[in-house]
């Protein structure tokens, strides 16, 4: 084995090790010597860990590769285990069995036969995994399909069509005040004439334009080619507004682990 | 002190971009690494050395917190932890800050997930801030966690009739009969307010479809800022408000401070976030000009 | 059979889901089945833990390359799902949350998927500040427009938007930066994605009623599998 990556690891390894000796003195007062090694080694492997997957920010590496790996198989038990005390024993055993439900402690609900069905379906579902019984897990899946497909029909029609264009229905002249507060306030509050009668009118364009944008059946020429290409601008306006909201929600998930690195792990924080 | 480590960073952070921008118009490549070291420092400098500005709220965040004011304390409001600790710099905050407005107003909270990962958040807010700032808030009586189930849509599709249908019990196993809070609630359409907060599927969007809309109940998201413009579409109509990304929760936190001025004291992670966050800001605009102007300067050079 | 079968279930628990809505007798089979739906949601969840350790342990088996790393993977998950199936660290007794404070699985939540899942997005911090240097032109009037829009939303959303134009009279409210951030949210950015919205969920409830109707079996696969 070559040296270099060694005497990395044991650099790394070495440093981390300081600082959980160094965070396991800083417990809280009240702890238990167990309880601030604990915290200690709990604190620095977190900070191992951010700093791992920082360091692909470099190029990839074995440190970013132990940490996602690692990743991958602790969020997929988290999920299970969840899912299994939540779901399956909370929900289901009260109601097909008596003895799993005194057994896992949780009050039987009554018996209610046809919830076998979702168990069985889950076992169907769990044959994906072998190599002959995979068909069987398309009753599952049609099971899943099916309801997404009920659940998301009338809500979808509702909210996302019908509510969407009833909401686009507003009014032009908004407590009309005369020429004089039009011309002269262009105030962003409701009293502001200009920008609420631009308003709305806009909203009612762009959405109509933007629609027309996405209509492909007919070509884009002449008017509707005209509305087609407002529509885009419209479009472009709301994909920059995404673009500047995006930068701002991935800087503040920087800001927080930077935060816990400066703060919670090297205190080096003023104020 | 901080004020001249704002000030050295200040000048290392801007002479470096003006050495960027001269290297870039003379047509040299800049390593993605020192861009990388560029949104570093940029964040780390602003951090370590506490940079806080003032916050104006905006109407569409007055709103929520204009709504929880003026429900009549008692109200019901169900809080929901639909997110995980990808999102959590950004909507953690406005989870925390919803708890203390209903507590403080007196309000009766319910606190659920449909995301797994959300649970354990849920707790974090129950142990570091209803359990330490309101210790009189009984459970049962003040407030109550539900927890975590799976399916999604299929939770919310069951407690818009029944509660108890999906929830035999709470988050500890015991029977929602049991719990004085649940008293007078059969489904969520007893609920006065749902303040949903998340940012994926299923998230706030999945709340108006299948809580807001068909049961008439207030709704007012918290998200994450890379939904949050695709939530417009739905208010003022069928969500009340919304608060947008750490900004959102940032106005939240100073509304929050301006009239209860108990919560001067504690903590406010969104608004100690906005320094870090303009600066970074800065330095993204900055490259995109850096960027443009040497495209621009190539382009008219080709043409010559 | 193969087939015919789940068409029949889909078609069954849609047409019995949307009927639940506007049908009261239907009500009580709609939730019953949301329930099913959230069970075998677990069951889901088992798949992919499942299949996760099915692909990583053939991978150490036969030692393929990185294999060393697919034997973290396994202790992680093993670890985990020790820790929350059995609660251990937890309170005592089985009737306890899963994630109760000092629960193994609560502490491994906190100081390992916690750090790793925020830190994973983070990393698009630094990728985003790159793409904006290196692709973000304003090489058309499309492109120009985009790029104005972001710049009002990356000064608006700032305290700096406020500094730089808050002298603006109140009667020119709207030429100040955080207030025509929040004018290009409300109007233009709604607009925008309203046009989408209805476009898509025309889209959903399309393809929701063909896959009802069996129009639509790419779900199954192909007939082999």
């Amino acid at each position: 084995m070559r040296k270099g990556p060694i005497i990395i690891t044991a650099a790394v390894a070495l440093f981390f090790v300081i600082s959980w000796i160094i965070k396991s003195g800083g417990a809280p007062e009240g702890s238990s010597s167990y309880d601030a090694i604990a915290e200690g080694f709990w604190l620095t492997f977190a900070a191992f860990l951010t700093l791992a997957i920082l360091s692909f920010l470099y190029k990839d590496n074995p440190f970013y590769k132990f940490a996602e790996h690692l990743y991958v198989g602790v969020s997929a038990a988290y999920w299970m285990s969840l899912g299994f005390w939540t779901t399956l024993v909370a929900n289901l055993f009260p109601r097909i069995s008596m003895t799993l439900s005194e057994w896992f402690q949780v009050e039987f609900i009554s018996y209610q036969y046809h919830f076998w069905v979702p168990p069985i379906l889950g076992v169907l579902l769990l044959m994906r995994l072998s190599p002959k019984g995979g068909w069987l897990s398309r009753w599952a899946l049609a099971f899943i399909v099916g309801t997404t497909a009920g659940l998301n029909l009338p809500r979808f029609l509702r909210s996302d069509f019908i509510e969407q264009i009833s909401s686009t229905m507003l009014p032009i002249l908004v407590n009309w005040q005369g020429f004089g507060d039009f011309f002269t306030n262009f105030s962003l509050s409701a009293s502001g004439q200009f920008v609420s009668i631009v308003s709305n009118f806009l909203v009612v364009l762009g959405v109509l334009c933007g629609i027309i944008y996405f209509f492909f059946s007919k070509e884009h020429k002449g008017a509707f080619g005209a509305a087609s290409r407002f529509g885009i601008w419209v479009l472009m306006v709301t994909f920059g507004a995404s673009f500047g909201y995006t930068v701002m929600g991935r800087i503040s998930l920087l800001v927080g682990r930077l935060t816990f690195l400066l703060d919670d792990w090297l205190g080096i924080i003023s104020g | 002190m901080t004020n001249i480590g704002v000030i050295i960073s200040m000048v290392f952070i801007f002479g470096g971009l003006l050495a960027i921008m001269i290297y870039s118009l003379r047509g040299k490549d800049i390593d993605r690494r020192i861009i990388f070291l560029f949104v570093f420092i940029s964040v780390a400098t602003s951090v370590i050395f506490n940079v806080e500005f003032k916050e104006y709220p905006t109407v569409i965040v007055k709103k929520v917190f204009d709504k929880i004011e003026s429900l009549p304390p008692g109200s019901k409001v169900l809080i929901s932890f639909d997110f995980d600790p990808a999102m959590k710099p950004e909507v953690f905050p406005m989870a925390n800050a919803f708890v203390r407005h209903c507590l403080v107003k007196g309000h009766k909270i319910y606190l659920m997930t449909i995301w797994a990962t959300g649970q354990a958040l849920m707790n974090e807010t129950v142990e570091t801030v209803i359990k330490e700032e309101f210790p009189d808030a009984v459970y049962g009586e003040d407030y109550v966690t539900l927890g975590f189930k799976a399916g999604g849509v299929g939770v919310l599709n069951v407690i818009i009739t029944d509660f108890r249908k999906m929830y035999p019990t709470d988050e500890h196993g015991t029977s929602l009969d049991s719990i004085p809070l649940f008293a007078e609630v059969k489904s969520a359409k007893d609920l006065d307010l749902v303040l949903p907060i998340g940012g994926g599927q299923p998230g706030p969007k999945e709340w108006i479809l299948f809580i807001g809309d068909p049961g008439d109940v207030p709704i007012a998201p918290g998200l994450a800022a890379v939904v949050a413009p695709l939530i417009y579409p739905y208010y003022p109509k069928q969500a009340i408000g919304l608060l947008g990304g750490v900004k959102g929760a940032a106005e939240y936190e100073s509304l929050l401070r301006q009239v209860y001025p108990q919560f001067q004291d504690v903590p406010a992670p969104a608004l100690r976030m906005m320094g870090p966050q303009t600066m970074a800001h800065i330095v993204i605009m900055a490259f995109i000009v850096i960027g443009n102007i040497t495209y621009f300067r190539s382009r008219r050079r080709g043409a010559e | 059979m193969k087939k015919q079968i789940p068409i029949l279930i889909t078609a069954t628990v849609g047409t019995v889901l949307v009927l639940s809505v506007f049908f009261p007798p239907a009500k009580m089979l709609g939730e019953d089945f949301s329930l099913f739906f959230d069970i075998i949601a677990v069951f889901a969840f088992f798949l992919g833990g499942g299949n996760l350790v099915r692909v990583h342990f053939i991978k150490v088996y036969r030692r393929k390359s990185d294999w060393v790393y697919s034997v973290v993977t396994l202790v992680g998950f093993t670890m985990m799902l020790a820790s929350g199936l059995f609660k251990l660290g937890g309170p005592p007794g089985i009737s306890g949350s899963v994630t109760a404070d000092g629960s193994y699985l609560n502490t491994m939540f906190i100081h390992i998927i916690a750090p790793l899942s925020s830190t994973m997005y983070a990393l698009l911090a630094f990728f985003v500040a790159s793409a904006s240097y290196r692709a973000f032109r304003a090489k058309n009037r499309e492109a120009t427009i985009l790029l104005i829009a972001a710049f009002v939303i990356l000064l608006g959303r700032t305290p700096l938007g406020m500094m730089a134009t808050g002298w603006v009279w109140e009667s020119l409210s709207i030429f100040q930066i955080p207030n025509l951030a929040v004018w290009v949210m409300n109007v233009p950015n709604l607009a925008g994605q309203r046009s989408i919205l209805i476009g898509v969920g025309l889209g959903v409830v399309a393809m929701s009623l063909r896959l009802i109707l069996g129009m639509d079996r790419t779900y199954l696969g192909g007939d082999n599998d």
